[in-house]
């Protein structure tokens, strides 16, 4: 069966820091990160890259959207 | 896969819509307001209606919308949004008219101007975003404050028997002969998002093949002025504001 393997990229800057893209990604890969952006807010960022399959829920519950979504599909 | 070869454009699915503007939302983290004006810009995008939308910002969080949206716009006084979408459609038949408000400028503010215009049967939609709080001038109660929510004016809870229960002015103007499509949605989730979107996009083609005015209201949260963090915002609405505002076609 062919697999979706997928990977986000997050504009760091605009982020907020809100977390509804956390608790959202139903395959655990995102996580906060421990540093701040600019405006002094934890960032999301890939905690577990290997996990994410691109399914884009966390790109459309981001109320900034700030999250920019990739997929392939691996045989 | 490393990650880097993943990240190509040939791969990607999801891009925030060019509609929306490079300025930042002056929003709180975790507000919806920033998920629904991009539902909106996503669904103008995809029609292919950019240059023959005319959107209309409330007063509220909201006021700033026409920065953000990168659509002609204009801004009304307050509550007086579908009167001055009233008055563009009118001259502009053909051109795709909304309104933006929050519950204060809808429900309360604006409550003669949007029941008027919805018993007239306006050719517009209207986006109403219910958050049950004057979220913009410091969490003040709105018609819309549920029974028992502590407010910054209400700060033993409302009370029923003294302040007058909560209205839902969504069914109210379902009931106006006018009134061809009014739904109610939230964007909290990925699932409710999805509905929300495709309810934005039945009321824009309505309004293209002229069938009356179409309202779709979003219950969203407002974690500033509920003094909670934006995840638990989102379970206290989907715990106590949905029972009451039921999701769904009205």
């Amino acid at each position: 069966m062919a697999k979706a393997k997928g990977a986000i990229v997050v504009d760091v800057e605009r982020c907020k820091g809100c977390q509804v893209c956390m608790v959202n990604c139903p395959t655990d890969t995102i996580g906060m990160a421990t540093e701040v952006n600019g405006k002094g807010y934890h960032y999301a960022y890939m905690k577990n890259p290997e996990n994410c399959t691109g399914c884009t829920n966390c790109a459309i519950v981001c109320p900034d959207g700030v999250i920019t979504v990739y997929r392939v599909k691996q045989n | 896969m490393e990650v880097k070869e993943i990240i190509r454009p040939e791969n990607l699915v999801y891009r925030r819509t060019p509609l929306m503007t490079d300025a930042n939302l002056s929003y709180c983290p975790g507000c919806g307001h920033g998920t629904v004006h991009r539902l909106i810009m996503e669904v103008v995008e995809e029609m292919g209606i950019q240059e023959d939308t005319i959107g209309i910002a409330p007063v509220g969080c909201s006021v700033l919308a026409y920065d953000f949206m990168n659509i002609d716009c204009t801004q009304a006084a307050h509550g007086r949004a579908p009167a001055v979408a009233t008055g563009i459609k009118r001259l502009w038949p053909d051109k795709y008219v909304f309104t933006y408000q929050g519950d204060g400028d809808l429900a309360a503010i604006g409550t003669a101007e949007t029941i008027h215009a919805c018993n007239r049967g306006e050719n517009i939609t209207i986006f109403f975003v219910n958050n049950g709080i004057y979220g913009m001038t410091g969490g003040q109660m709105a018609p819309t404050t549920l029974e028992g929510m502590k407010s910054s004016t209400s700060p033993y809870g409302r009370n029923n028997a003294t302040m007058g229960p909560p209205y839902k002015i969504t069914e109210m103007v379902a009931q106006l002969e006018g009134v061809h499509y009014v739904t109610r949605q939230a964007v909290h989730k990925p699932g409710p998002v999805r509905k929300a979107k495709k309810a934005i996009r039945k009321a824009l083609e309505l309004q293209k093949e002229n069938k009356g005015l179409s309202l779709i209201e979003f219950v969203s949260n407002c974690n500033s002025g509920w003094k909670m963090t934006p995840n638990d915002s989102n379970t206290w609405m989907e715990e106590n504001m949905f029972p009451f505002y039921p999701m769904g076609d009205i």
